[in-house]
């Protein structure tokens, strides 16, 4: 899928010569050995893009596996968490996955394109642990992250754009659905899905299908004023739609080598994924274990007073260290300062009044503020229109 | 309710004894077996018109003699044959003879039968202190247990007792190989490579190979817990299968043979049975596995009945033997180059110098048939005439050094390989092809079809640290209990691992019994 121009030691995106051509303030980042833009013009507008009319992020570096035979359904049984049988053909499921010792290794999504053909769209590389876990499963994995380009299409004009790119009907599509096109004819899959909590698609081509993609679609969402976003905006629009980042909110489990710096799905507050009436997954004998025996953190969702942004800071019950930040964020469009935060068992129940050590700095100057926070029960940014069907009109 | 309290896959040796010590206790057991009668490695087979041999296990040294009075075998039937002197053949005909901490001929100097003797010394101390690990569960070491502590305890204690610089000793050979230790303490080649005999017999190594001094210790290990000698089983050790089956069944224990256990029955998250080969389905409260591991967990429960990490370990668990056994049929004695008469009743090993050994290791490990050998024989029918026709006996000998798949394949290699070791035990005593009536080899392949041990491993494994004590059979399923709930191990795959010692299945009993499990 690369499209390289000189050598260098990443790689880039099948979108790489429409977003290096649209990124003004020349701000990359490295994701998972991609090149990426952090940011395109500006943060904050970026972010705004996403919140108020339609921002498009590139999400190309997604690791994805194609998963079919006989046995694909029972493999994914087995490899994730929650019931796969309940994600229809067309539908697309959150899930995460762990190992025998019930410690969470990544989360992603799985896509269902077929009776027995699934898409598991992952943040980590996963080909080891994949390809282990087809043993005693008549299953086909294939990597094919570099035969599928990816954006995310997301905000209220979203829907609008997408049609007008020749996706019909799409405002009839349910979040975590599945509808199919073709542009300039090769295949074109939409899902709702995304990782800003409001209205959003995304849209997945052939890597040869990508830059007229990119072109088409910011010559359509011009007067819906589309703007490209990087990470730095999403990483905000994705802390206050309540969505966990591997690799910042944990560990994967396969990359940890120091004892206890792992997490179970409970202790990320990721349980609801649990589901024990299945009789085999990977981690169900750990995790029934720590249903009996109690997790030793709680994942906390925590509204810290003022505006600096509690990054990296201890969390205090009185005097004594009960916690950690994982991501923190001044909350543009909610007007909250939400910070996400490990706390040792048995702190961090909803209601629970903490206290944040923040630390920043102005003009070389650093402060220390020790933030009052309350525990929320769920994420402070609420879009009806995520969950509307039919998508609603701007 | 289910049929049995517990269902016991194999009636080897490991599976009778579990069978016995929870019988004993009142539990409701089945045990089950492919074969047509107990004892599974401990098996006596007619190769020839009249000719009877321990078909898969040669030598009882190593069987723990607690359980030979908890289980009461003598009672049951079992007779041990007189100890054996150890010999090696060399070509000229001065022998090399190990005679408990004594050692004799083939240019042996004081310095050596004195060397011979520390060695014994430390080795014995090393084992005494292995023992204390053998006959209890192996501790975790991280979950904290004081089941757990108390052999650990032990064994620091024992540690200690060992003085500052045996323990030394200890740290530095365990994860070293045989060669380099003889080096160090021996001046003499057939004396270095017939203690490195003992220390590759039965595994995939050659002498130069990690792990093998644990493999030695091991053996070493063994016999300190059986303190018997080497001897032979009068009546072949089918004989000693069928006592300890007589024990088990007096135990209380149901003993099913020519009933092969096709799958082990999961319902919902736990284990509850097996099916048989006939289609039967029986059910109990706890499945116990003396199969191997391979066998267990890939072959009769299935990969997709267990989380994938542990599926991994079982795909990455070796198992696999270079060590094939020479059933010959001989119409008359034999007679070895420089050996009394006398002398042929007793444990004759042939091997080349340790520099052959490591050679004899290459063709193995790239799938040909090497032209050098190690020999471990026996020639039961002079103690136990029975065994052969009158005037008539049999030899069996242990060999050690072939490739498990040959690329030439078995149908050619057998006849070529058979020949070959003809030819090598014609130098020692020459005229023995004459004496041929019938012969038969059997190799790693036949052992894993006749006796179902994957790769032909007698030890259900290969002996390394990383596939023993509280890793054995690997992580997660160690102390007997596996990850999968309502199976257990009772085989030589368990801790403490193969040769016949029997402490696999009395260990898992008392572990189960412990446990409650029951």
């Amino acid at each position: 899928m690369s499209y390289v121009s000189r050598d260098t030691m990443l790689l880039t995106t099948p979108f790489h010569s429409r977003v290096e051509a649209m990124c003004d303030l020349n701000d990359w980042g490295n994701w998972m050995g991609y090149t990426t833009p952090n940011a395109y013009f500006d943060v904050e507008l970026e972010y705004f893009a996403v919140r108020s009319t339609t921002g498009v992020f590139d999400l190309s570096p997604m690791n994805k596996y194609r998963v079919t035979g006989p046995d694909a359904q029972r493999y994914l049984d087995r490899l994730i968490t929650r019931d796969v049988s309940k994600i229809g053909v067309d539908r697309v499921g959150y899930a995460i996955w762990c190992d025998d010792n019930g410690q969470v290794m990544d989360d992603g999504t799985i896509f269902r394109l077929g009776e027995q053909d699934y898409r598991i769209c992952s943040y980590q590389r996963a080909d080891d642990w994949f390809a282990w876990n087809t043993l005693g499963f008549d299953v086909t994995i294939e990597n094919e992250s570099e035969s599928i380009a990816g954006l995310a299409v997301q905000g209220p004009t979203s829907c609008t754009v997408l049609t007008l790119l020749g996706c019909t009907d799409l405002n009839q599509l349910k979040p975590f659905g599945i509808a199919h096109y073709s542009f300039e004819g090769r295949p074109l899959m939409v899902s709702r899905t995304g990782f800003t909590g409001d209205l959003g698609y995304e849209v997945w081509v052939p890597p040869e299908s990508a830059e007229a993609l990119w072109d088409q679609l910011f010559e359509l969402g011009r007067d819906y004023l589309i703007k490209p976003i990087g990470s730095y905006a999403l990483e905000l629009a994705r802390i206050e739609a309540g969505f966990l980042q591997a690799n910042v909110d944990f560990m994967p489990a396969e990359e940890v080598v120091r004892v206890g710096r792992t997490r179970s799905p409970f202790e990320l507050g990721l349980g609801w994924l649990v589901d024990f009436k299945k009789p085999l997954f990977n981690g169900r004998s750990a995790l029934l274990k720590e249903q009996q025996q109690g997790s030793r953190y709680r994942f906390a969702m925590l509204d810290v007073e003022g505006n600096k942004p509690a990054e990296h800071s201890f969390i205090l019950k009185g005097d004594k260290q009960v916690g950690t930040v994982t991501s923190a964020a001044w909350c543009p469009t909610a007007k909250a300062n939400i910070a996400y935060a490990q706390i040792e068992m048995p702190h961090g129940a909803v209601g629970d009044e903490l206290v944040a050590e923040i630390y920043y700095q102005r003009e070389l100057h650093w402060t220390r503020l020790l933030a009052p926070c309350k525990v929320i029960d769920a994420p402070i940014f609420k879009s009806p229109k995520r969950w509307q069907t039919p998508a609603p009109p701007h | 309710m289910t049929d049995y309290d517990a269902i016991i896959i194999g009636a080897g040796h490991n599976g009778l004894i579990c069978a016995s010590y929870l019988a004993k206790e009142g539990k409701n057991v089945l045990v089950l077996d492919a074969r047509n009668e107990p004892g599974g490695c401990a098996s006596t087979r007619e190769f020839a018109p009249g000719h009877h041999v321990s078909d898969c296990a040669q030598w009882l040294s190593q069987f723990d003699q607690g359980i030979v009075e908890d289980l009461d075998l003598k009672a049951a039937g079992l007779k041990l044959g007189k100890p054996k002197t150890t010999i090696s053949l060399q070509s000229d005909g001065d022998h090399l003879v190990l005679d408990g901490d004594t050692i004799s001929g083939a240019g042996v100097d004081s310095a050596d039968q004195a060397a011979y003797r520390d060695f014994k010394k430390m080795v014995r101390s090393f084992a005494k202190l292995m023992t204390t690990l053998y006959r209890s569960r192996p501790p975790k070491l991280v979950e904290q247990n004081w089941t757990d502590r108390l052999t650990l305890m032990k064994l620091g204690l024992g540690l200690k007792l060992l003085g500052r610089e045996r323990l030394r000793d200890l740290m530095r050979v365990v994860m070293i190989n045989i060669y380099d230790v003889m080096n160090e303490h021996f001046s003499n080649a057939a004396l270095k490579s017939a203690i490195a005999l003992d220390a590759v017999t039965g595994t995939n190594m050659g002498p130069r190979s990690p792990n093998t001094v644990y493999s030695y210790l091991h053996r070493a290990t063994g016999e300190h817990l059986g303190q018997s000698g080497t001897t032979q089983v009068l009546g072949g050790m089918g004989a000693f299968g069928q006592s300890l089956a007589t024990a088990a069944e007096k135990s209380g224990a149901k003993i099913q043979l020519d009933s092969a256990v096709t799958a082990i029955v999961k319902t919902e998250d736990r284990v509850t049975g097996v099916t048989l080969d006939s289609g039967e389905q029986i059910s109990a409260k706890l499945v116990i596995s003396s199969a191997d591991p391979a066998t267990t967990f890939r072959r009769l429960l299935g990969y997709h009945q267990m989380e994938a990490g542990m599926a991994k370990r079982v795909e990455c668990y070796r198992s696999r033997s270079g060590t094939a056994k020479l059933h010959l049929a001989l119409s008359g004695l034999p007679s070895f180059t420089g050996l009394s008469e006398g002398q042929l009743t007793e444990r004759l090993l042939i091997t080349p110098p340790m520099d052959g050994m490591e050679t004899a290791l290459n063709p193995m490990k790239y799938r040909e048939l090497s032209d050098l050998h190690t020999f471990d024989i026996s020639i039961p029918t002079l103690e136990d005439p029975g065994l052969a026709p009158q005037g008539q006996h049999s030899l069996t000998a242990i060999v050690h050094y072939v490739p498990y798949e040959p690329h030439i394949g078995w149908e050619a290699g057998k006849p070529q390989l058979l020949s070959q070791l003809i030819s090598e035990l014609e130098g020692y005593a020459p005229g023995i092809g004459a004496l041929i009536t019938a012969s038969e080899l059997v190799v790693p392949s036949d052992f894993e079809t006749s006796h179902g041990m994957t790769g032909g491993s007698w030890h259900h494994g290969e002996l390394s640290i990383d596939q023993a004590l509280m890793m054995r059979p690997f992580p997660g399923s160690t102390q007997y209990a596996t990850a999968v709930e309502g199976l257990y191990l009772c085989g030589a795959g368990a801790h403490p691992g193969g040769g016949l010692q029997g402490l696999p299945g009395r260990n898992a009993a008392k572990e189960i019994l412990k446990r409650g499990a029951l």
